[in-house]
C-alpha cells in the first residue's frame, strides 16, 4: 500500500480549475519530485493535500484513509507536514518557540526535546540562534528552521514546497544534502517541489512532470534526465 | 501637590478601566484584524449580570464580599460565552468576506445588543450597590484613595500579570501569537485556528466584563448604554498604544486616563473627550503605529 495516493485530485480557486485530475502515489521511504513551470499547480498539489486547499473531486489517501475531506490540523495529527514557499518563520517568535509550533499537537515533552538536539545537531547554527526572533534570520537560515519546525512533528510524510528558492548555491546544496540524510535516517518519506529540476532530480527517488494543471511525464529520475523534453524545458539543455 | 496626587490616581483608576476593555480589543485585532464594535457592549452585559445576579443573591439573604465574588464569577461567564457566541454568529461565517463585511456586522451586533437589554431591562439608570469591604489600611490615604479605586487598580494589574503570562508561556498562547503572525502557517503546524480565534474572544470578554463589573461598583449605576463610550475610548486606548500590541493597550489605557484626569482637573471639566480624542488625533500624526504598536513591514 502506498503512504500517499492521489487518484484524479481536481481543485479549484474560485472558478478557476488549478488541479485538472492529478494522480500520483508515493511508496514509504521515497523521495518524489514535482517538477514544473510557474503556475502548474505544484503548490496547489501540495496545499490540497494539506486540506488548506480542499479538493472538488477525487480522492487523497492517507495510510489507506480518505482524508481529502479533513481539516489541516487533522491532516497534520495524522502526519503530514508542509514547508510552504517562502518558509513563513514566525518574525516575532524565537527560533526555540518557532520549532515549539512545530510540535504543537505532541505532548511527549521528552520526545520534543529529544528531536530538537537531533535538528541542533543537523544545524548548529540555529542552536546558535535559539532565542533570536525568526524574522532576524538570513534566508538559508530561516530555510533551515522552516523544515527543521516541520520536522518537530515527526511526520511520516514531508512536504516541500521550494526549499532552494532565493538561497545562495551553496546553501541549497547543504539543505539538499540534509533533505536527503532526513530521509535515509529517519525514513521520513519527502515530496518535493522544486524549480531547480537539475538539483531535486539528482536526490530523488522518482519524479513527475506537472504542466497546466495535469500529470505530463512520470518515471524514476535517470528516465526523466534523459528525456529531451524534460531536458529542453525544465533543465535548460 | 495633594490636588495633583489625586487628579494622579483618578487618572489610574480611569485608565485602568480603559485598558481592561482595550485588552479585548487589541487581541480579537491581532488575531483577525477586526474592530469588534460588540467589545463595549460585552462591557456592559458583564455589569448587567452581576447586578442581577447580586440583587437575587441579596433577596436571599446573602450579604457583602460573598456577594460580589459570585456574582463577579457568573457576570465573567455569562459574559465570556456572549463573546464566544457573537464571533460564532456574526464573525465567522464572515472569515473569507472583504474586510469591511465583518466590521458592519460588529456594528450590527453592537446596536442589537443595546436593545436587547434596553427591551428586556429599562432605559433608565439603575443602582449598582457597592459591596466592597472597608479597607482600613487605605484610612491615611482617604483623600486621595477610595477601597474601589485600590480594587480597580490592583485588579487591573493582576489581570495584566496573568493575561502576559497565558500569552508568553503557555502553549495555547504560543499558539496564540502565531496565528496573529500567520494564521495560514498556524493552520500548516495543526493549530485549530478556530479554537484558538474563540478563546480569543473569551478571554477578551471576561476581561471586559471584570471591567463592568469594576466600574459599575464605582459610580454606582448602569444602564443599556454604558458600553458605547466606554467602548470608543478603550478603542481609543488601544490605538494610542499601538493596536495589536498588549503592552500597548494598558499603556494607552493609562496615558488616556491621565491625559483625561489632568486635563479636566487644570483646565475644563467641560471638554474631557475633546482632550482624549485630541491625544487620538495628535499621536496618529506623529505615530501613526501607536506609542508601542509595530509598523507593519510589507512582505515581499
Amino acid at each position: 500500500m502506498p503512504l500517499l495516493e492521489l487518484d484524479n485530485v481536481a481543485t479549484f480557486y474560485g472558478s478557476i480549475q488549478a488541479l485538472k485530475g492529478i494522480s500520483l502515489s508515493i511508496a514509504a521511504g521515497e523521495i518524489i519530485t514535482l517538477i514544473g513551470a510557474n503556475g502548474a499547480g505544484k503548490s496547489t498539489t501540495l496545499m490540497t493535500i494539506c486540506g488548506i486547499a480542499p479538493p472538488r473531486a477525487g480522492r487523497i489517501l492517507f495510510r489507506g484513509a480518505a482524508i481529502e475531506a479533513a481539516e489541516p490540523h487533522e491532516i497534520v495529527r495524522r502526519g503530514i507536514s508542509q514547508v510552504p514557499e517562502g518558509r513563513r518563520i514566525f518574525p516575532h517568535l524565537t527560533v526555540t518557540e518557532n520549532l515549539a509550533m512545530g510540535a504543537f499537537l505532541r505532548k511527549d515533552s521528552t520526545e520534543i526535546a529529544r528531536d530538537r538536539e537531533y535538528l541542533f545537531s543537523l544545524f548548529p547554527i540555529l542552536k546558535e540562534r535559539r532565542h533570536q526572533p525568526g524574522g532576524t534570520l538570513s534566508g538559508g537560515e530561516q530555510q533551515m528552521l522552516a523544515i527543521s519546525r516541520a520536522l518537530m512533528a515527526r511526520p511520516a510524510l514531508l512536504l516541500l514546497d521550494e526549499p532552494s528558492l532565493g538561497l545562495a548555491p551553496l546553501v541549497s546544496r547543504l539543505i539538499f544534502r540534509i533533505i536527503r540524510q532526513i530521509n535515509e535516517e529517519r525514513r521520513t518519506t519527502i515530496l518535493l517541489v522544486e524549480q531547480n529540476a537539475n538539483l531535486a532530480l539528482r536526490i530523488a527517488h522518482r519524479g513527475y512532470v506537472l504542466e497546466n494543471g495535469r500529470i505530463t511525464l512520470e518515471g524514476n529520475c535517470a528516465e526523466l534526465l534523459g528525456n529531451e523534453e524534460v531536458k529542453r524545458a525544465y533543465l535548460g539543455m | 501637590m495633594d490636588y495633583f496626587l489625586e487628579l494622579l490616581i483618578g487618572g489610574l483608576t480611569r485608565g485602568s478601566i480603559y485598558a481592561l476593555i482595550a485588552l479585548g480589543y487589541t487581541m480579537v485585532y491581532g488575531i483577525i484584524e477586526l474592530i469588534n464594535f460588540a467589545h463595549g457592549e460585552i462591557y456592559m452585559l458583564g455589569a448587567f449580570t452581576a447586578l442581577i445576579v447580586a440583587s437575587v443573591l441579596t433577596l436571599h439573604g446573602m450579604t457583602g464580599l460573598s456577594v460580589l465574588i459570585l456574582a463577579s464569577v457568573v457576570a465573567v461567564l455569562y459574559a465570556a460565552a456572549y463573546g464566544f457566541t457573537v464571533e460564532k454568529i456574526a464573525y465567522k461565517p464572515l472569515r473569507q468576506a472583504p474586510r469591511l463585511s465583518p466590521l458592519i456586522s460588529a456594528i450590527g451586533m453592537s446596536i442589537f445588543l443595546q436593545n436587547y437589554v434596553l427591551l428586556a431591562q429599562t432605559s433608565d439608570f439603575l443602582p449598582f450597590p457597592n459591596l466592597l469591604p472597608a479597607l482600613p489600611f487605605l484610612d491615611p490615604y482617604s483623600r486621595f484613595i477610595g477601597p474601589t479605586e485600590f480594587v480597580i487598580v490592583l485588579t487591573t494589574a493582576l489581570a495584566t500579570v496573568a493575561l502576559s503570562c497565558f500569552i508568553k508561556f503557555t502553549r495555547l498562547g504560543r499558539a496564540m501569537r502565531a496565528t496573529a503572525q500567520d494564521r495560514g502557517m498556524a493552520m500548516l503546524l495543526g493549530v485549530n485556528v478556530n479554537a484558538v480565534i474563540s478563546t480569543t474572544f473569551i478571554v477578551g470578554s471576561a476581561l471586559a466584563a471584570i471591567g463592568g463589573i469594576l466600574i459599575a461598583t464605582h459610580v454606582g449605576r448602569i444602564n443599556f448604554a454604558i458600553g458605547f463610550i466606554a467602548g470608543i475610548k478603550a478603542f481609543t486606548a488601544a490605538v494610542l498604544g499601538g493596536i495589536g500590541s498588549i503592552p500597548g493597550a494598558v499603556l494607552g489605557g493609562l496615558v488616556l486616563g491621565w491625559t483625561e484626569s489632568f486635563a479636566t482637573g487644570y483646565l475644563s471639566s467641560d471638554y474631557e473627550d475633546v482632550f482624549a480624542f485630541c491625544l487620538l488625533v495628535l499621536i496618529l500624526i506623529l505615530r501613526p503605529a501607536g506609542i508601542l504598536g509595530r509598523s507593519t513591514v510589507q512582505k515581499v
